[in-house]
């Protein structure tokens, strides 16, 4: 595949910048390039390639290369492909709503805690429902943290309650009423067919019927969650990927102090 | 044995000792007590199988019933040799009967030990010779086809659905797989019963059942066979049904087992007593069905820090050994576990890995290792996750590992598309051929880093154990001292399911299979 070393095509295209209509980039503005892989349940095959070229064609890639193929077994095969995205999107129209408030140290917080509520604030999490997945809990909540970001057990404002995974929502909820909880956090690791989305509702629909939907602050988290699909199913904040314990508590004490918490 | 490592082989025996000395405690108290999931399991040998009208297992009519009417203290096999006597019934029979409210099972006409075993005989003999036959297959098979070179390649397959689950497996065995595990789905470790019969739903894995088991079983025979290859099936006999888990696997053929109470107890929060009970008796039954049990110490390094932690998998991997000896399974059943799991970003982080995996092959120089590939560090960086795992296949291959759990470069994605195992796969071939006998050419500095890393895990591999000496392994565990997780010993899931033996209780499957062939 020499071809591919050194690129003799003619670039023919407007190489400005127009932020109303990006697309993506190789080495040159706006050649589009684009790299992708994916399998197709045919035999390995002239037919075969066609097929994925063709199909990179009907998801708008100009110039489809299929740059390797193999059949993984019997009627199952596999591509690597370039090609050049001809669809465009106006970024200047994009919209994102995101958890608003300031990130703050967790020595920060702490004071912020000490000067506002003259309390320590209560926290409880778990990853609820049937996830078995400590992860995400536990990267917000230990001690040790994740990433450098010390987990909300650590702070000396807060008491942090992790009560682990496969926590029934009703247990949960049952818990966070016991230790008086200020908020609640709940993590979902396992997103297949849509259980966290289940469950999730589920945990609020509960919230709603016990009537302590508005007493505490319910947020939850995950690598398939974010803020927009949280707060769509009725939390007040989703934090996804490379979010951690410091963005958590932020948005809880100023959100608590929103709403005047005591 | 010569240590590459300069390790202390003093030093280690003195742990060996201490974390049988720790096992002995555990094994005095699991010996006076039995559970529901024990009791189901010899239900299960008695030939009792199949659901009643409501869907519920019959092993678990039988034992409830024993449970309900306060006598599960006297053992399941009492109470069914003193039904056969006064009734003439087979176990299965009987079974039904009581699933219809039909049969009284509490009767008791004789407590005559002679006269019960003569009336057990039959069944336990076909029972056993049921699992002898399964056992002579795989050897038979590994006689005339042969198997893959270790570290075995072990890929898992998690669709929900054990039709397409056969689908992902047999390609994933052309591709060059070993071994192949069928992830449970999300929560059946703390079902109370075994689902029946073959299953097309689960989240994130497929239910364990004794059909899917058949299943796949008969699909990896065919694959195998095609490629010339014995491939292995492997499930996870954890949670509420450890032992029921590992009869259904005995009689199906089953390889491999993941079949670790410490694992249930800190990451699924089952009862301890509960579990450890269990453990014993799916391990007389793993040792004798020939199933290499995987232990889950890697598990460990996903909550509490790699570096920091790594001599508790040391610990436990040794108290694991203990108690495994003390099932009767062989070292060469033993798939501890391990893992690679250090922050990517370490310096010389491969050099510590290097050095553990390294220092538990000689500790341990029979068993088959069972090591598990980077999963906490892994990020939907997929091009970075893929060189993780290549390092990881580099210690696997230079260490000798038995069991190469492969990484996925989309593990912090999703569960494996077809795709993902054939990269995995191909990168593990790839890294075992190119650096096949890199072991046999290096050597360990003296005094240099990986030395001085496996010395100092040993030495605190051996602090923890004379901690754990003192207070036993309850307390311990009640104190966190593995993977941070702190559990009661009266808490968690299936602790209403323990009771304690009673005068007429028996057991004879301990003694027949325990050590035996």
């Amino acid at each position: 595949m020499s071809e591919g070393l050194y690129s003799m095509e003619a670039k023919d295209f407007d190489k400005t910048l127009d932020l109303k209509k990006i697309k993506p980039y190789g080495d040159t503005m706006n050649d589009g390039k684009v790299q992708l892989s994916f399998t197709l349940p045919v035999p390995c095959g002239a037919e075969a390639i066609e097929a994925a070229k063709q199909l990179l064609k009907q998801m708008g890639l100009e110039n489809p290369s299929v740059v390797y193929y193999k059949e993984l077994t019997p009627g199952f095969t596999f591509f690597n492909c370039y090609g050049s995205c001809t669809h465009t999107v106006n970024y200047e129209s994009i919209y994102v709503p995101k958890v608003e408030s300031t990130t703050m140290s967790m020595p920060d917080i702490d004071d912020f805690i000490r000067e506002h509520f003259g309390r320590k604030i209560v926290i409880v999490g778990a990853s609820t429902g049937t996830d078995a997945h400590t992860v995400g809990i536990d990267a917000i909540m230990n001690m040790k943290g994740y990433a450098g970001h010390y987990g909300l057990e650590r702070y000396d404002m807060i008491d942090a309650y992790n009560l682990g995974s496969q926590v029934p929502n009703e247990e949960f909820i049952a818990k966070g009423v016991e230790l008086k909880a200020d908020a609640l956090i709940i993590s979902q690791t396992v997103t297949q067919k849509d259980v966290h989305i289940k469950n999730l509702t589920n945990f609020i629909e509960l919230m709603e019927a016990e009537g302590l939907r508005d007493k505490m602050i319910c947020c939850c988290g995950g690598a398939r969650i974010t803020h927009e699909l949280a707060q769509e199913l009725g939390f007040d904040a989703g934090f996804g990927m490379n979010t951690y314990a410091d963005d958590v508590a932020s948005f809880i004490v100023q959100e608590m102090d929103k709403r005047g918490m005591k | 044995m010569q240590s590459k490592l300069g390790l202390d082989f003093e030093k280690v025996e003195y742990a060996r000792s201490l974390a049988k000395g720790i096992a002995e405690d555990v094994q005095a108290f699991v010996e006076q007590y039995t559970t529901v999931a024990v009791e189901r399991t010899l239900s299960r040998l008695m030939g009792i199988d199949g659901v009643d009208e409501n869907a519920v297992p019959l092993p678990n009519v039988v034992v409830d019933y024993l449970k309900d009417k306060n006598v599960l203290q006297e053992g399941v096999l009492f109470f069914l040799a003193n039904t056969m006597i006064r009734t003439g019934l087979c176990p299965q029979d009987i079974a039904e009967k009581v699933a219809k409210g039909e049969l009284d099972i509490t009767q008791v006409v004789t407590r005559d030990l002679k006269q019960i075993a003569q009336v057990l005989q039959p069944v336990i003999d076909s029972s056993m010779e049921r699992i002898r036959l399964r056992r002579q297959r795989r050897e038979h098979y590994l006689d005339t086809i042969g198997e893959g070179p270790k570290p075995y390649l072990y890929i898992i397959v998690a669709t929900g659905n054990i039709y397409e689950d056969v689908v992902q497996a047999q390609a994933g065995a052309r591709q060059g797989a070993d071994v192949i595990a069928v992830i449970r789905t999300t929560g059946q470790s703390l079902l109370d019963y075994v689902p029946y019969g073959a299953t097309t739903e689960g989240f994130g894995g497929t239910f364990a059942t004794q059909e899917n088991f058949r299943i796949m079983r008969k699909a990896l025979d065919e694959v195998g066979e095609e490629q010339g290859r014995y491939i292995r099936l492997c499930n996870y006999c954890s949670g509420l049904c450890m032992p029921e888990i590992a009869i259904m696997g005995a009689f199906e053929g089953l390889d491999v087992m993941l079949n670790d109470a410490l694992y249930g107890i800190l990451f699924r929060d089952i009862n301890m007593q509960r579990t450890l009970i269990d453990q014993y008796m799916s391990r007389i039954i793993n040792g004798f069905a020939g199933v290499i049990i995987n232990t889950g110490e890697d598990n460990y390094l996903t909550t509490a820090d790699a570096v920091e932690a790594a001599h508790t998998v040391l610990a436990s991997d040794l108290i694991n050994e203990q108690l495994a000896l003390m099932a009767g399974l062989k070292e060469e059943q033993m798939g501890l576990g391990h893992a690679f799991e250090m922050d990517p970003m370490l310096k010389d982080g491969f050099l510590l890995e290097l050095a553990q995996a390294q220092m538990t092959r000689e500790i341990f120089p029979k068993a088959t290792l069972k090591y598990m590939p980077p999963t906490k560090f892994m990020t939907g960086n997929i091009f970075r996750g893929h060189i993780q795992d290549a390092l990881f296949n580099m210690i696997g291959i230079w260490t000798h590992q038995g069991i190469q759990l492969l990484g996925m470069p989309t593990e912090a994605i999703h569960t494996p598309f077809m795709s993902d195992r054939y990269l995995s796969i191909e990168n593990a071939k790839y890294i075992f051929n190119n650096m096949s006998s890199i072991g046999e050419e290096m050597e360990f500095r003296e005094g240099g880093i990986c030395r001085r890393r496996a010395a100092e895990v040993v030495d605190n591999t051996i602090r923890l154990l004379e901690d754990i000496t003192k207070e036993g392994l309850f307390t311990a565990l009640e104190k966190g001292i593995f993977g941070d997780v702190k559990r009661p010993k009266n808490g968690g899931k299936g602790l209403q399911g323990v009771t304690l033996k009673g005068e007429n209780y028996l057991n004879p499957f301990v003694e027949l299979m325990k050590g035996k062939r």
